[in-house]
């Protein structure tokens, strides 16, 4: 991999140009200047450029990630904001945001302002979420709307389920007073219990502690009535299981606030590939079943989920080189998205190619009031350009995270992210 | 020799390998029987008992079952809580390995930790528990006890009873005796048997009685005294009124069946004393052949090429 910045001008020529936002398809040139988008279509140039040869490969927004966790501050040694940065743009991400439970949590403007600071020389754009509770306890509310000033642009207490269903129903009619969505990782603590993996057949087999698909679905569903209730934004994240996708369809049919958002483990695997033990499968929401597996699939044809999001969870060896219990709950995944995604979406389940981009671009970035028409002329340029038809196998070597926790590691994956440009800085795949 | 270098579990263990397991067993119960209880076969192997939790009766006997063969044997015992603390598992096992041993019997509270001990280190292992996953060695000495009673185990009925959600023994007796092409029945607590159960080509019936006039055999799983309360079993009273293998239930019955127990007994919970030491039990014959298909599995697994194993 090689990452350098781009001097005045770049020349993108001959690729197949994918604007999802205008839902167009085309073959053509894209020409950046001083890091905005000069012209698109096609470009003559009479001066000597750099160009960049982008014919048989797609040209398209920089893919935009809602749940990525950089560990910092706190844990530095499993990843941080500026190797976070590499590893998203290694797989075509242009944009992330970051959850807060770091060390300590992101519950206050400044800490908020921290990641902000700090974000400024990344090459990518960062944005924080800030905790709903302080500590993220479950107790108290965080100072919302002067967080919202320093950069916040969702809340979410994730990895910690908000349990008190009171306290879910203030941060929900609290935040309209700030009118960004509240995130929160569902999973009936109670329900939950000390589970490893999906309770299920394989659980049965193995032994390990059951995780009921019910500890989500009973959550998702309260959330949803909370969230109509309150008329408030409700974003669901890394949805897992059949009947949260359902409970989701139901209220999305009355209720246009709420989103969702699916991780490319939860759409590649399913609970049999826990046979293998590998810790690194051991995710919170569980794998499940390939009947869940397929509902998710389902839930993105026909819309009731919005987006991709990876929950990049870096850890450091130790933290899975161990026994099932004792290993942390979390994979990366940041650089083997797409090629996952475009295996599982496209190629098997016919998907058409632009309706995956925008599973990664303009969906997402509608959810966070993003800029979503990225091709206008004078915009700053976020681009990925990729070949969808590249079929390889994920190794170590593609893994540009701090951390290695990857179970797509000896996986066929198919497509494969080549450049992304972003903060005028090329990033350049080998 | 068997097929597979490890013995993690019996989950698709070939039936042929079980059978010779039993069959080289019956060879070395024989040693068990002579005045000289000692067999050169492992002689310069050395085994590591590797207990990550407490054991009494599997330890001893892995460890009798070594020292009748002459391997030489070195125990480890740690509380996995110090464990958590200190020293990493990947390490406790790497230095061991690092004193040139060449078969590790381990213990765990983890489901999968001996698969795990595979990717660290090159030595055979054996499962001698974990968690709630297996207990292959347990379920073979069961099967031999059984073999040894019935002269087969195809058609065989066999009953599991008690809680079955918890138990690494219930799931390798499983295993096992479906693959031998015996009859299963689970009998328990609608709450201590898993959903999931049948997948596994069992059946489950609630009713005791009705599972005793059925079976060959039950084999009685201890109730932990623990899992009492927690909402898991109400009561001893209550669960020895519906499951408990108690003198009246067993006088009741007209029919002469077997009753296997693993152990440790908790007499007056699960089975009362009065059956314990009753004529229908094989209790003590399961733990004297828990040695002899011990040391079939680890001369079999480490040893050399004679199949009697008996020199």
């Amino acid at each position: 991999m090689s990452i350098k910045k781009i001097t005045s001008q770049l020349l993108l020529k001959n690729g197949t140009i994918i604007d999802p936002f205008n839902k167009q398809i085309y073959l053509g040139d894209l020409l950046i200047k001083d890091g905005r988008i000069a012209q698109i279509g096609e470009v003559v140039v009479t001066e000597d450029i750099k160009e960049i040869d982008c014919k048989n490969k797609i040209i398209t927004h920089g893919f935009c990630d809602l749940h990525v966790h950089f560990r910092e501050p706190g844990r530095e040694d499993k990843e941080t904001l500026e190797t976070g940065s590499l590893a998203a743009m290694s797989g075509g991400f242009t944009r992330v945001c970051v959850m807060p439970n770091t060390n300590p949590p992101l519950d206050s403007p400044e800490s908020i302002n921290f990641i902000v600071q700090k974000s400024e020389s990344c090459p990518i754009h960062i944005h924080p979420i800030g905790a709903v509770t302080k500590m993220q306890k479950g107790n108290d509310l965080t100072e919302m709307g002067l967080m919202k000033k320093e950069g916040a642009v969702a809340f979410s207490d994730d990895g910690l389920p908000i349990q008190d269903s009171s306290m879910m129903r203030i941060a929900l009619e609290y935040s309209n007073l700030v009118d960004v969505p509240i995130i929160n990782h569902a999973e009936d603590e109670c329900l939950r219990s000390d589970g490893l993996m999906n309770e299920g057949a394989v659980s049965t087999q193995l032994g390990l502690d059951g995780n009921l698909d019910l500890a989500e679905s009973i959550m998702v569903h309260r959330d949803l009535e909370l969230a109509s209730f309150t008329d408030a934004k409700l974003h669901v994240p890394h949805v897992s299981s059949s009947k949260a996708v359902d409970h989701i369809r139901s209220a999305k049919s009355s209720n246009k606030k709420i989103t969702a958002e699916v991780t490319p483990h939860h759409l590649y695997f399913n609970e049999e590939a826990l046979r293998s033990f590998d810790t690194n499968l051991k995710v919170a929401p569980p794998i499940r079943t390939e009947k869940d597996r397929n509902a998710l699939l389902e839930g993105i044809k026909d819309g009731s989920i919005d987006c991709i999001a990876t929950d990049h969870a870096p850890h450091t060896l130790d933290d899975k080189e161990t026994t099932f219990d004792l290993a942390c709950f979390g994979m990366i995944g940041l650089e083997s998205c797409f090629g996952a995604v475009n295996k599982v979406l496209v190629k098997q389940e016919g998907l058409d190619l632009i309706d995956l981009i925008k599973l990664l671009t303009v969906n997402p970035r509608k959810i966070m009031n993003f800029n979503t028409d990225l091709f206008k002329i004078g915009c700053e340029a976020e681009i990925t350009i990729l070949d969808p038809e590249t079929k390889y196998i994920f190794k170590e070597k593609d893994i540009n995270s701090l951390s290695v926790n990857s179970p797509f590691k000896g996986e066929t994956l198919e497509g494969k992210i080549e450049y992304t440009i972003s903060k005028n800085m090329l990033f350049e795949n080998r | 020799m068997l097929k597979n270098k490890h013995l993690l579990g019996l989950e698709g263990y070939p039936s042929d390998d079980i059978q010779t397991i039993i069959d080289t067993a019956y060879n070395f119960k024989k040693v068990l029987e002579r005045p000289i209880k000692k067999v050169p076969s492992l002689q310069g192997v050395t085994i590591v008992n590797l207990f990550f939790e407490n054991s009494t009766r599997t330890r001893i006997s892995f460890e009798l079952a070594q020292k009748r063969l002459s391997a030489d044997t070195v125990n480890f015992s740690a509380s996995s809580s110090s464990l958590k603390k200190g020293e990493s598992f990947k390490d406790t096992a790497q230095n061991i390995e690092a004193m040139k041993i060449d078969a590790v019997v381990m213990r765990h509270p983890t489901p999968g930790a001996p698969k795990h001990l595979t990717d660290f280190i090159d030595s055979i292992i054996i499962n001698a528990g974990d968690g709630t996953h297996e207990h292959p060695t347990q379920a073979i000495l069961d099967m031999m006890s059984l073999h040894e009673k019935f002269g087969k185990l195809k058609g065989l009925k066999v009953a599991i009873i008690g809680d079955i959600l918890h138990s690494r023994v219930a799931l390798s007796n499983i295993y096992g005796l479906i693959t031998m092409g015996a009859e299963v029945v689970l009998c328990g607590p609608t709450n201590l048997i898993p959903k999931h159960i049948e997948g596994l080509g069992v059946q489950i019936n609630y009713d005791i009685d009705e599972v005793i006039e059925w079976a060959d055999a039950i084999n009685v799983l201890r109730i932990q005294r623990e899992r009492m309360g927690r909402g898991l079993v109400p009561s001893i009273r209550e669960y020895r009124n519906m499951f408990g293998i108690t003198r009246s239930r067993i006088k009741s019955h007209k029919k002469e069946i077997v009753i296997m127990h693993p152990g440790p007994i908790n007499r007056g919970v699960e089975i009362d004393g009065f059956v314990v030491d009753g004529d229908q039990t094989i209790i003590l014959d399961q733990v004297l052949n828990g040695v002899a298909s011990r040391m079939a599995i680890l001369y079999l697994l480490c040893g050399g090429k004679k199949t009697d194993g008996v020199v």
